[in-house]
């Protein structure tokens, strides 16, 4: 049986308890998307702020649990500077190892065929894997990546 | 309100009673379920009754003049009357058989609601409601464009009735639940019937919450509609139950179509049954009709006020037990009173997540349950997203409030910063 150590990494509660990047942007030129998790009422509110195909910042807001918050302030930490490519492998990749679980709980409908085209180093993203072996607490983690999707297909949108 | 027992209810035999309650759980200690407020668990005698149908006496009802047809048939009408003996309703004929609370209550929705809600009218709920009384009643608004007027919630975690005429004035139905299935608050259910009715409005009641826990006396409380489900009392899901008086169902049109709602059907229209039959169409819950009146049975033998003694002394006992071990480490939601609240409580262990209390006590065995409760307009009232919600019920005691206990205070040292 899975234990609280496998969920409860240390690094995840370091994020959880000093949130990286938590706060708000000015809109514009900032896009502020909103994340719901109908299951159990948690909001996430990501600022995102694109330039020349890059992520230049982004900023978390909204309240969640452990799992949700660090996910999120991990998020910001994993893909700020980078490149919009960088971030949709990275997006990917966070997925695609959320993913076995959700699909065979006939949940999420748009995880199953996001396997990553390129190796991409997870860092300390890594940590999070213990979540797959509490199927409920998915969600959670996915929360502020769908969110940043979000953001970031309306940042493009916006440019193009 | 005036308890007429002590509690002498013989938890060790209710326990007993419930199988699933004896299964190991992954901690392999004892499973501490409190998380009856969303459903409960069934007793042998539920089960039992249900099988034992199913094996001797299935059928198909109505129509059918075979024997097992027959018998099938007065399973689920001994059952209808069952259910109206257990609240008190006049007749046997006045229920009718839903899937459950929700679709109780969209069935007064879509049919006395559409058939008399319009532009000029106002519909009162309060804040304290579950989604299942609120949906139905937008969705009808979208189409009937009628006012949806809130009773909102005081400091005290009970309704603030000092608007209350305001309220009603012009209002053609107040909507309200019979005790939150967040707090467990209970609205004085009379106090609102009589202003209600003083104002020329219909109650309806969402009784979700009351019919499981306490002696409920529709007369007495004088209500015009009462929605509850199966599930939460001991019965099987799949089943659920619409009250309202005759004349009310008389006059009300049917809602779902199909087969077992119809007197005749033509080419060119039909002619619908008498309640109940004009709103239960298609296949009725039979089974689960018959599980339903074996719960009824079981809580009859109990006795509700005996039911509603131990709630109350378990909900002194779970006040009193929180507040010593965890202090203003938590914060618990809703009246303070346990003779003013059922065995509802919404924890808030501060600086720890609902979710992440939720999964600490179930590395404990302790079964209670995240989220928003499907009331988010009062979650917002609270000030919160999520609360942890434990609730009680006839097979819970002392131990599992001091389990309860136990999970928090480690759940609140895993978490320290
Ligand atoms: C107060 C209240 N109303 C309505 C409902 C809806 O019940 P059901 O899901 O059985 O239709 C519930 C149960 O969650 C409830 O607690």
């Amino acid at each position: 049986m899975p234990g609280l150590e496998d969920l409860y990494r240390e690094i995840i509660l370091d994020h959880y308890r000093n949130p990286r990047n938590r706060g708000e942007l000015a809109v514009p030129p900032a896009h502020r998307v909103e994340g719901f998790n109908p299951l159990c009422g948690d909001e996430i509110v990501v600022y995102l702020e694109v330039e020349d195909g890059a992520v230049t910042n982004v900023r978390i807001g909204g309240q969640g649990c452990s799992i949700s918050q660090s996910s999120a302030s991990m998020m910001t930490s994993a893909v700020k500077g980078r490149t919009v490519e960088e971030v949709r492998d990275l997006t990917r990749a966070f997925k695609a190892m959320m993913s076995i679980h959700e699909t065979s709980l006939g949940g999420d409908d748009d995880v199953a065929d996001e396997v990553p085209e390129v190796e991409v180093d997870l860092g300390d993203l890594e940590a999070l894997r213990g979540v797959v072996k509490f199927p409920v607490r998915i969600k959670c983690a996915t929360l502020s990546w769908n969110t940043l999707t979000q953001a970031l297909d309306e940042a493009i949108a916006d440019h193009s | 309100m005036a308890l007429s027992l002590h509690d002498d209810l013989d938890t060790a035999a209710v326990r007993a009673d419930f199988p699933v309650l004896a299964q190991p759980t992954r901690s392999g200690g004892p499973l501490v379920f409190l998380d009856s407020a969303a459903s409960s668990q069934k007793p042998r005698q539920v089960l039992d009754a249900m099988t034992t149908f199913y094996e001797t006496e299935f059928a198909n009802v109505h129509r059918g003049v075979y024997g097992l047809a027959e018998m099938a048939t007065a399973r689920l009408e001994a059952a209808r009357a069952a259910v109206a003996r257990f609240i008190g309703a006049a007749s046997a004929e006045e229920i009718i058989f839903t899937k459950n609370a929700t679709e109780a209550l969209n069935l007064v929705a879509r049919s006395w609601g559409a058939a008399n809600l319009g532009p000029d009218d106002a519909v009162v709920l309060s804040h304290l409601e579950h989604h299942a009384n609120i949906v139905p009643w937008f969705q009808l608004q979208a189409e009937r464009g009628f006012e949806i007027r809130w009773i909102p919630v005081g400091a005290d975690g009970l309704l603030d009735l000092s608007t209350l005429d305001e309220l009603l004035d012009g209002a053609k139905l107040l909507s309200v639940t019979a005790m939150s299935n967040v707090t467990g608050a209970l609205p004085p259910i009379r106090q609102l019937t009589d202003a209600a009715h003083a104002a020329g409005a219909l109650v309806c009641l969402d009784a979700c919450q009351y019919v499981p826990h306490l002696a409920c006396d529709l007369e007495a409380l004088d209500v015009d509609f009462a929605a509850f489900s199966g599930h939460k009392m001991c019965g099987p899901t799949g089943i659920g139950v619409l009250w309202s008086r005759a004349e009310l169902l008389d006059a009300m049109p049917p809602f779902l179509g199909g087969g077992g709602m119809i007197l005749d059907v033509r080419l060119d229209g039909f002619t619908p049954d008498v309640a109940p039959a004009k709103f239960e169409a298609g296949t009725p819950p039979i089974a689960e009709a018959v599980g339903l009146h074996a719960a009824i049975d079981y809580l009859n033998a109990i006795g509700m006020e005996r039911v509603r003694a131990h709630e109350v002394h378990l909900t002194e006992y779970t006040l009193r037990v929180l507040d010593e071990r965890l202090g203003d480490r938590l914060t618990v939601h809703g009246p303070p009173e346990a003779t003013e609240r059922g065995g509802v409580f919404s924890l808030d262990l501060h600086g720890v997540h609902a979710h992440d209390v939720s999964q600490v006590l179930d590395e404990d065995g302790v079964c209670i349950r995240p989220g928003h409760h499907c009331a988010k307009p009062l979650m917002r009232v609270l000030g919160v997203n999520a609360t942890a919600r434990a609730s009680v019920y006839i097979y819970n005691d002392e131990s599992d409030v001091d389990a309860l206990a136990a999970s928090l205070e480690r759940a609140a040292d895993f978490f320290a910063f």
